[in-house]
């Protein structure tokens, strides 16, 4: 059990549905990753300072209010601006197709929409780290 | 990214330190050129330890006393530890929920930590991860264990003072004369103490505190507590404030830690004296030979072992 994968589950804004975070924290934790999950309502400057303190290989967030054209881009900002270079950003949640390549031009590695397996999140991650 | 870890975290940098617990964690490399650096630099910080059964409110409780402390004046760490799976190797680090009022405050850094298979229910990387927070220049470090159950007690050998924390409910009063986690506890707080059989269980805790015995002189003091509505966590303050003062005035504290540094440094001896024999055993194909006699009964391990120690350590 060298070197576990440290993961950051994060609720960004204001919807009150975590299920499928926890859904997902659940799956990655079963792939031996260490899952710091932080409760629902964050804000950007809430998960980019979790992030710092925990040293996290990944931030996933997940977002079902339609708030992440907003949401997810700030948050790649602020983990960037604070040093950390290699934190692979991934996001969640109900997403419409059209908005995804504006994310990812933002930064976002990758977006999982309603129905991926968590297997595909799992195989992402451990794809994709660097 | 090359940033000397030690030296930036000396100087307040954030993200160094929560590098240098990453490479204590890890044990990286640079883990050991890290700690010398820091070591230094640390002996200032009040380490305390909370303990107590899952679901007693050890995160809640914690969010409310590290809030205490910085209405104080003071900077605050706190190590979160909780239990990783020993079947998948994967944790579920949860405790930042009930301190999420804390994250944006820049005198608190929270650190979670997943036990990785260390015993005792404290992760042993946590006395290093304190000695980072405390060359940092955290004044108070809270190391929060995960829910231990009746014999967990190795947080005694890292805390200055050791918070054990319970519920009503949890079982008859035989639960209270049991050795473990009652023994370790220099204060008591009884949480959620708005639930049944919280009078109940204080007085059982009395009953438990007047058979030890010859009375001690510190008698543990036992503080009810409903931490999610901020009730008895200035009471609870006081007491670990007494208690502090009690061991620093009759030399307990400098006992506790002349303790604490002999078995750091037996830590550290025991684990790379064990790491440097193996790794020589690995390395000549030696250790598979001896398994492989022993297995087939041609030696035993005791004189196997008794052979390594002559031939490496004379």
């Amino acid at each position: 059990m060298d070197k576990p994968i440290r993961v950051l589950v994060a609720k960004p804004g204001l919807d009150g549905h975590d299920r499928g975070a926890k859904v997902v924290a659940r799956a990655l934790r079963d792939a031996g990753f260490e899952v710091i999950y932080t409760g629902l309502r964050q804000t950007p400057e809430q998960i980019a300072e979790a992030a710092l303190q925990e040293d996290v290989n990944v931030v996933a967030m997940s977002i079902l209010s339609g708030a992440h054209p907003h949401l997810f881009p700030k948050v790649v900002n602020l983990i960037r601006a604070q040093g950390q270079e290699d934190v692979l950003i991934i996001g969640g949640g109900v997403i419409p197709e059209s908005d995804i390549p504006a994310l990812k031009e933002a930064g976002i590695a990758e977006v999982f929409t309603p129905g991926t397996p968590t297997s595909a999140i799992v195989d992402f991650i451990n794809a994709n780290l660097k | 990214m090359a940033m000397d870890i030690a030296e930036e975290l000396l100087k307040g940098n954030r993200l160094a330190l929560s590098r240098a617990i990453t490479a204590i964690e890890n044990e990286y490399d640079n883990a050991t050129e890290i700690m010398q650096k820091l070591y230094p630099h640390t002996g200032h910080a009040f380490v305390l330890g909370i303990t107590g059964p899952p679901g007693a409110g050890k995160s809640t409780l914690t969010d409310k006393l590290a809030r205490a402390y910085r209405d104080q004046g003071k900077t605050v760490g706190i190590i979160a530890i909780d239990p990783t799976s020993p079947f998948t190797g994967g944790a579920i680090l949860g405790d930042r929920i009930r301190m999420n009022g804390l994250t944006m405050d820049e005198g608190v850094f929270i650190r979670s930590m997943g036990t990785r298979g260390s015993l005792g229910g404290l992760s042993h990387k946590t006395a290093d991860a304190v000695k980072a927070m405390d060359a940092f220049g955290k004044d108070v470090i809270f190391v929060e264990t995960v829910g231990v159950g009746q014999s967990e007690v190795d947080i005694v050998k890292a805390a200055d003072t050791t918070m054990v924390v319970l519920i009503p409910g949890m079982g008859d009063d035989i639960q209270a004369i049991k050795a473990g986690i009652l023994e370790i506890g220099d204060v008591f707080t009884i949480n959620k103490a708005d639930h049944d059989g919280a009078d109940k269980l204080v007085r059982e805790m009395n009953m438990m505190l007047d058979l030890d015995g010859v009375m001690k002189e510190w008698r543990p003091p036992i503080q009810k507590v409903i931490a999610n509505q901020n009730e008895g966590i200035k009471e609870t303050i006081e007491n670990v404030e007494n208690h502090f003062k009690y061991i620093s005035e009759n030399g307990i504290l400098a006992q506790r830690r002349t303790e604490r540094t002999k078995n750091e440094m037996l830590d550290v001896l025991n684990s790379n004296i064990g790491k440097y024999i193996t790794n020589k055993l690995v390395a000549t194909g030696e250790l598979d030979e001896f398994v492989e006699k022993i297995k087939a009964h041609e030696t035993d391990p005791y004189t196997v072992v008794a052979k390594v120690m002559k031939d490496m350590l004379k």
